[in-house]
């Protein structure tokens, strides 16, 4: 059995498997995590053979580690006749061929086109809807005006990019005041949920298309947006946030926690920000179905128009929408547990798995950004990795819960005084890890 | 994806390497890309930015300099320790340091893609088809002898063939981490080695080994 276990099965992308969207990848994994396997191995004898195990773990994480897969689309278990999916671009049989050439007619001769002219259509009732309804004295009419302009407006938008939208629990919705939260995956989920609802963005201010799309929507409604050396200032982002939702007339106010997309197999770690200002927060679980089509945006790869692009010659963007019950941080809890809490219910209902890193900043084009922080729990050592720009060279920090310290690194043992002053520790020989 | 990076990897290597290690074409090129993937550093000046010269003759001069450094980017992609350690999960595995020295050769400190694959392919699972052809040739990478010698050399840092009982301890104590006192570590330690050891000099060469191995895989 061991010998079996010491094998790891490299699976083609083609194969099929059952159930398998969250685990697709070039690697066969059991279905148990590490600490679950570990906490097992340890009620039997050690044997000298216990090594493999842990070698045969080390090895599926160098040929793929279940964090930076979740920065590139999703593989699929069988082609859905999108070139874009398939990596192992090779021939199959003559009729796969004909049908795909047909798809690509189409998607190309006539899905396309339909959706461009619907798409140009809608931007330009959106600005002149928005002028229109701008010019309204400030008041209830104007209010429910620009509510209905924006969700029609986004409801085409919806349409215009093939999206067939199926909405679930809609007495959960949003309400004034409070604060939605929701798992991140393309630029289109604002979309989406705004077609659904009126809501307040959180966001970036953009230049080019996309801000003459911002500018109109500021005119009727009050969106929170930031400059993008504002939105380094968490102080100041928190203020903001603090003051709109204490404004009962206000619209619901709407969040991206994981703060960059990740390609919807998974939810990565959730930034406390948003959890620590108070008030109800209604999570909301979206989950697309990769078969019609990839929604996932991987800004590394694609810019914004040719992401646009493929969604529009995809064949269409079919998701799940579910509205969760609203929850309240409790007295006792901190910010970064209610998160979890939260990241935890959105991970359940949407049918993915819940990774306990957080993702990095990806302006750039590299896979592993310079700075990272990765907070990891295990069931024996609280491992908390600090990007320190002092320090070159990598360190492991590693903390028990009951401060001993185990793990010597043979070769590596560094002082971060950043992280030691943070824990409060002083300069106790911690051992930090730089990525 | 995947056919992009087979154009930096020439048809004769992926021939050799197949025959070497036993992966598929499709298989080595998506390792391919997982390796160049996590060679950020390469990843980074080859691709960036454009050229912004004035001189058209300057540019093609550039051009021409820079798909020659694409052609010898084959052989030039290397991986560092500092690259298997970004691996969030390797950093928390208790073997992770002994893992990433077993992709390096002997003091070395860089890996290319020929050894890269060496070391993954002691993980290939046996196929039936395999064992009973070519008994001339030499042992497939993945046999079971390969892969019980792997697990040997994490244990037996200094190469003498021989696990003491000092080198089972750090295995142990990295393994079990900081729960179990010196004691009991210790006394499992000599457990094992007295189980295991059967000419007699307290510590395990590779025949014990082997042979303490298929005893375990018989209880199993």
């Amino acid at each position: 059995m061991y010998f079996t276990l010491f094998g790891i099965h490299i699976v083609r992308t083609t194969v099929w498997k059952e159930d398998s969207f969250p685990h697709a990848g070039i690697i066969q994994r059991e279905e148990n995590s590490m600490e679950e396997e570990i906490a097992g191995q340890r009620r039997g004898r050690f044997n000298l053979a216990d090594v493999m195990y842990f070698s045969k773990k080390g090895c599926e994480a160098v040929a793929e580690d279940e964090v930076t897969r979740r920065f590139s689309s999703e593989e699929l278990v069988s082609w859905n006749l999108l070139s874009r999916t398939n990596a192992n671009l090779h021939h199959v049989s003559w009729q796969l061929t004909v049908v795909w050439v047909i798809g690509i007619l189409i998607r190309y001769c006539l899905l396309m086109p339909f959706r461009i002219c619907l798409a140009v259509f809608s931007i330009l009732l959106l600005v002149l809807a928005t002028t229109v309804v701008g010019q309204f004295p400030n008041g209830r009419v104007k209010c429910w005006l620009s509510n209905q302009v924006q969700m029609m407006c986004a409801t085409l938008g919806v349409r215009c990019l093939g999206g067939l939208v199926h909405f679930h629990n809609r007495e959960n919705r949003p309400q004034e005041g409070g604060i939605c939260v929701a798992n991140h995956t393309t630029p289109l989920d604002v979309l989406i949920l705004a077609s659904d609802g009126c809501y307040s963005l959180v966001g970036q201010a953009h230049g080019g298309l996309l801000g003459l799309i911002q500018k109109s929507c500021m005119q009727t409604t009050q969106h929170v947006l930031f400059e993008r050396s504002e939105m380094k200032d968490r102080h100041l982002v928190r203020k903001k946030i603090r003051e709109h939702i204490a404004d009962k007339a206000k619209l619901p106010i709407l969040i991206f926690p994981e703060g960059t997309c990740i390609n919807n197999t998974s939810v990565m770690m959730f930034k406390k920000g948003s959890f620590e200002v108070g008030g109800t927060i209604h999570p909301v679980a979206i989950k697309y179905d990769p078969r019609f089509g990839d929604a996932f945006w991987n800004s590394a790869k694609y810019s914004m128009m040719t992401y646009v692009f493929n969604v529009m010659t995809s064949w269409a963007i079919v998701c799940n929408v579910w509205y969760l019950p609203p929850m309240v941080k409790e007295v006792e809890e901190d910010a970064v547990h209610f998160a979890n809490r939260v990241k935890a219910v959105i991970a359940a209902r949407g049918g993915m798995s819940v990774l306990p890193w957080k993702p990095g900043k990806r302006g750039n084009k590299s896979a592993y950004p310079k700075h990272r922080i990765f907070d990891y729990q295990s069931w024996r050592t609280t491992i908390k990795a600090c990007a320190c720009s002092k320090f070159q060279q990598p360190v492991l920090c590693g903390v028990s819960p009951d401060r001993l310290f185990p793990v010597t690194n043979q070769n590596q043992k560094y002082f971060c005084p950043l992280v030691a002053s943070k824990s409060g520790m002083g300069l106790i020989p911690e051992l930090l890890f730089v990525f | 994806m995947g056919s992009r990076a087979s154009t930096l990897l020439r048809d004769e290597e992926i021939e050799e390497i197949k025959k070497e290690t036993g992966f598929s074409h499709s298989q080595i090129t998506r390792l391919y890309s997982r390796f160049t993937s996590l060679d950020k550093g390469e990843n980074g000046t080859l691709r960036s930015g454009g050229n912004q010269c004035a001189c058209l003759l300057l540019y093609l001069l550039i051009s021409k300099m820079r798909i020659l450094k694409h052609m010898t980017r084959i052989n030039m992609c290397l991986l560092h320790r500092e690259d298997f350690q970004r691996i969030p999960e390797l950093a928390i595995n208790p073997l992770g340091d002994r893992i990433i020295n077993a992709f390096f050769p002997e003091g070395e400190d860089q890996v290319n893609f020929r050894g890269f694959m060496r070391t993954l392919a002691h993980f290939r699972p046996i196929e039936d088809n395999e064992k009973s052809k070519d008994q001339n040739g030499p042992e497939p990478l993945n046999s079971r002898s390969n892969k019980l010698h792997f697990a040997f050399r994490l244990y037996d840092l200094d190469k003498d063939d021989k696990i003491s009982r000092d080198e089972l301890l750090q295995v142990l104590r990295m393994m079990v981490g900081v729960n179990i006192s010196d004691e009991q570590l210790g006394s499992i330690a000599d457990r094992t080695i007295q189980e295991a050891d059967q000419d007699g000099d307290s510590a395990i060469s590779f025949a014990e080994f082997v042979k303490s191995a298929a005893r375990f895989q018989k209880e199993m």
